[in-house]
C-alpha cells in the first residue's frame, strides 16, 4: 500500500507546495489530478523518492520511504516502485528484451526471459522483443515502458502523464492495459494527469489545488 | 546484461563519435611501443656487435665512421692501412694487447660483404657457433652468416664470385679470377656476424691480383669523401703466397696472424684489438699514441658509439615527445567524447538510477567505458606498433643487412598498457563523477 502524511514540498522559500495526505491498497488504482504547475509530477517524484520533502512522510509497504539512506533508497526503488514518464525513456544502445533485463538486474533480480516474454505478450508487443527501442511507435514505446515498470512486481506503480502522447485508440488501450496489469500484479497504481479522456475511466480521484 | 556488456553496448551504438578519439589512442600507444621497439632492438645490436671491442686501428678518416665500418658493417671504409704499419700491433707478444684481429674488407657478393680476418672474429669476438660445415681454411674457401645463407640461398658447396665495393654492383664483377666456395655455415648469433661472408685476407688480396686496372671509384660511398684506397693497388705485384697453400691457414690464430705479418707490401682495413687490461693506463693512452704518431688512427668504439647515440637522442626525444603529446592529446579526446556522449544520455542516467542503479553504479559505468575504449585503443595500437615494426625492418634490412624484427614482445609493453589504462581511468573521472551526480528528478523534468 501507499500513504503519506502531511507532505510539503518547496522549490524555494516562496512557492510551498502542500499536499494532501494520501491513502491507496494494494490492487487499487488511482488518479492525481490537477491543473498544470500545481505539483503534480512533483508529488509523483517525492512519491518516487526521487526528490526528498521538506517534511512529512511517504509509506509504501511498510517502508517509510524518506529515512532510508540513498543506496538503500535506490535499491528499494528498484525492487518496489514502477515509474512510467510522460515520455518514454529508454537506453537506446539495448533492445526492448535487453532493457527489461536491466531493469530486473539493477533491482537485484535474477533476469528472467520468461517473465519478460509474458509480460510483452501480455500487452500485445511479444513481437518487439528484439527491436531497439527508438524503432518503436509511441504507443509501443509507452507498452514496453508499462512492462519495465511492472517487471519487479513492485507494490506502488506511478505513472506521470502516461497517455498525453498518445491519440484516443493508443490512450484508451494502453490505460486499459495499466490498470488490468497493476491490478494482475497487486500493486498501487497511480496515475497523474490532466487528461480529461481519463477522468470517467477511474472512481478514486485525488485533486490537488492550486498554487497557494 | 552485466555492467560491463552495458558499457560495451553504450561504447558501439555510439561507435563514430568514439571512432576519433580511439584512433589518436591508438596512434599514440603505436608511436609510443614502435620506439621502444625499435630503441631496444637497435640498442640490442650495437651492445652485441661492440663484442667487448677496446680499439678499432684503421687508415684516418672519420674516427666515428671507422667503427660503423669496421665494427657494425654499415659504412664505408676509411681506407686501408699497410701490413707494415700494423705490424707491431699484430705482435703476440706485445705488452698491452691480448687480441688483434685483422679486417680486410672491399668486396661484397649481392650486398653482402666479404671480410678477409682471422677464425679470432668468430671464435672470440662474436662467439660464432657452426650450424654447418666447418670455418675457412684455404684461401677462397668462406664461411658465412645465417642471414645470408637464408637470404641468398647458399649452401655447403655452393660457389660465386664477388664483386668489387660494398654495394651490390653488377658492374665489378670478379669473374675472371677464382671464385668463393661455401664451407660452413655459422648459426644465427644476432651479431654482425649473421650478415658477413667470412674468408682469409689473402683471398681479398687474390680477387684483386687479377684485376688488370685499378677500379673506379665505387658509387654510393664517394659522398663520404675519403680516399678509397682501398681498392688496393698490389694488382701487378708479383706476390707468391698462392705458393704455399698446402699449408694450413687456420689452424692456430698466431701462426695465421705470423703470416699475414709478414706480408709487409700488403693492406689490411683495420685491427680490431682487446686489451689485455682495460685498465693499464698505457692500454689507455695506446690510441692517442697512434693517433699522434703514425699515419693510422685508432678509436674507441664505446666513445665513439655514445658520440652517435648522443646525436641520435635529439632526434628520438623529439618523437618520444610527439608520442607523449599524442598520448595525452587522446586522453583528452576521450575525456571529450564521453562527456559528450552523457550528456546525451543524460535521460538515460537517470533512468538508471530510477530502476534502482546507485550512484556508485553509474560512476563505475562510465568508468568502465573510458576503460574500454583505452583497452581498444592499446589493442589497435599494438598491433600498428608491431606491424610498423615488422615494416621497419624490412626496410632496415634492405639497407643495413641487419635483421630486426616486430615479432618480438617487451616488458615495457606491460608498463605501456597500464600507462593506457591510467589515461583511460583519468579521463573517465570527471564524467564519471558527474554522471553519478546527476540528479534524477531535475533531469527528468527537463526532459
Amino acid at each position: 500500500m501507499l500513504a503519506t502524511k502531511g507532505l510539503k514540498y518547496s522549490y524555494d522559500s516562496k512557492v510551498a507546495l502542500d499536499f494532501p495526505d494520501i491513502e491507496c491498497q494494494r490492487g487499487e488504482s488511482w488518479l492525481l489530478l490537477g491543473q498544470s504547475g500545481s505539483g503534480k509530477t512533483t508529488l509523483l517524484h517525492v512519491l518516487g523518492g526521487l526528490r526528498t520533502p521538506q517534511s512529512g512522510k511517504v509509506i509504501i509497504a511498510d517502508t517509510d520511504l524518506h529515512k532510508l539512506s540513498a543506496s538503500k533508497m535506490d535499491s528499494f526503488r528498484g525492487k518496489n516502485i514502477g515509474i512510467i514518464f510522460q515520455d518514454a525513456h529508454f537506453l537506446k544502445a539495448l533492445t526492448v528484451e535487453e532493457n527489461l533485463a536491466l531493469a530486473q538486474q539493477l533491482a537485484g533480480h535474477p533476469v528472467s526471459k520468461k517473465r519478460i516474454k509474458t509480460l510483452l505478450d501480455r500487452l500485445n508487443i511479444g513481437d518487439k522483443l528484439n527491436s531497439k527501442t527508438k524503432e518503436l511507435s509511441q504507443g509501443e514505446q509507452q507498452r514496453v515502458a508499462i512492462a519495465r515498470a511492472l517487471i519487479n512486481k513492485p507494490a506502488v506503480i506511478l505513472a506521470d502523464e502516461p497517455t498525453s502522447a498518445l491519440d484516443d485508440l493508443n490512450c484508451n488501450e494502453v490505460v486499459k492495459l495499466l490498470e488490468t496489469q497493476a491490478k494482475e500484479e497487486n500493486a498501487v497504481l497511480l496515475i497523474v494527469t490532466h487528461d480529461g479522456r481519463l477522468k470517467d475511466l477511474f472512481p478514486n480521484k485525488i485533486y490537488l489545488n492550486d498554487k497557494k | 546484461m552485466n555492467i560491463l556488456s552495458l558499457a560495451w553496448k553504450n561504447l558501439t551504438s555510439n561507435a563514430l563519435s568514439m571512432l576519433l578519439s580511439l584512433v589518436l589512442f591508438a596512434l599514440g600507444v603505436g608511436l609510443i611501443s614502435l620506439l621502444l621497439l625499435l630503441n631496444k632492438q637497435v640498442d640490442e645490436k650495437f651492445d652485441k656487435n661492440l663484442a667487448d671491442i677496446d680499439l678499432v686501428i684503421g687508415a684516418k678518416g672519420s674516427p666515428l665512421q671507422m667503427i660503423l665500418c669496421n665494427m657494425y658493417h654499415i659504412d664505408a671504409p676509411t681506407g686501408n692501412i699497410s701490413i707494415k704499419a700494423a705490424r707491431p700491433f699484430m705482435n703476440p707478444k706485445h705488452p698491452l694487447i691480448k687480441t688483434a684481429i685483422p679486417l680486410s674488407l672491399g668486396d661484397s657478393y649481392k650486398g653482402y660483404r666479404v671480410v678477409g680476418t682471422t677464425h679470432e672474429l668468430p671464435d672470440t669476438l662474436y662467439n660464432g657457433v657452426l650450424a654447418e660445415g666447418t670455418l675457412w681454411k684455404e684461401d677462397m674457401e668462406v664461411t658465412i652468416g645465417a642471414a645470408v645463407a637464408e637470404d641468398l640461398n647458399l649452401k655447403i658447396g655452393d660457389t660465386f664470385f664477388s664483386s668489387h665495393g660494398l654495394v651490390d654492383d653488377e658492374m665489378h664483377i670478379h669473374d675472371e679470377g677464382e671464385h668463393f666456395k661455401v664451407v660452413g655455415l655459422f648459426a644465427p648469433g644476432g651479431t654482425v656476424l649473421d650478415q658477413l661472408i667470412l674468408t682469409t685476407p689473402q683471398s681479398i688480396w687474390k680477387v684483386h691480383d687479377h684485376t688488370e686496372e685499378p677500379p673506379p671509384p665505387l658509387e654510393g660511398e664517394d659522398g663520404h669523401n675519403h680516399d678509397h684506397d682501398h681498392d688496393h693497388d698490389h694488382a701487378g705485384h708479383d706476390h707468391s703466397h698462392d705458393h704455399d697453400h698446402s699449408h694450413d691457414h687456420g689452424s692456430t690464430p698466431p701462426e695465421e696472424r705470423k703470416e699475414l705479418i709478414d706480408e709487409v707490401d700488403k693492406e689490411i682495413t683495420s685491427l680490431l684489438i682487446r686489451y689485455k687490461s682495460k685498465t693499464n693506463w698505457r692500454a689507455l693512452s695506446l690510441g692517442r699514441n697512434i693517433n699522434e704518431n703514425t699515419d693510422m688512427q685508432a678509436a674507441l668504439p664505446s666513445y665513439e658509439m655514445n658520440r652517435l647515440f648522443n646525436m641520435m637522442g635529439a632526434g628520438e626525444q623529439l618523437l618520444r615527445m610527439i608520442a607523449m603529446i599524442i598520448f595525452f592529446v587522446s586522453g583528452l579526446s576521450i575525456f571529450i567524447s564521453l562527456f559528450k556522449s552523457l550528456r546525451e544520455r543524460k535521460n538515460e542516467l537517470a533512468l538508471m538510477r530510477v530502476m534502482g542503479a546507485s550512484r556508485a553504479k553509474l560512476f563505475s559505468l562510465v568508468i568502465l567505458e573510458g576503460l574500454l575504449l583505452a583497452v581498444i585503443g592499446y589493442c589497435i595500437g599494438m598491433v600498428l606498433s608491431h606491424i610498423g615494426m615488422e615494416l621497419l625492418a624490412g626496410v632496415m634490412k634492405d639497407s643495413y643487412r641487419y635483421t630486426f624484427t616486430g615479432w618480438t614482445f617487451m616488458k615495457e609493453e606491460i608498463y605501456l598498457f597500464f600507462g593506457a589504462l591510467a589515461i583511460g581511468f583519468i579521463a573517465a573521472l570527471i564524467p564519471a563523477i558527474t554522471a553519478s551526480r546527476t540528479d534524477i528528478s531535475d533531469t527528468l523534468l527537463k526532459g
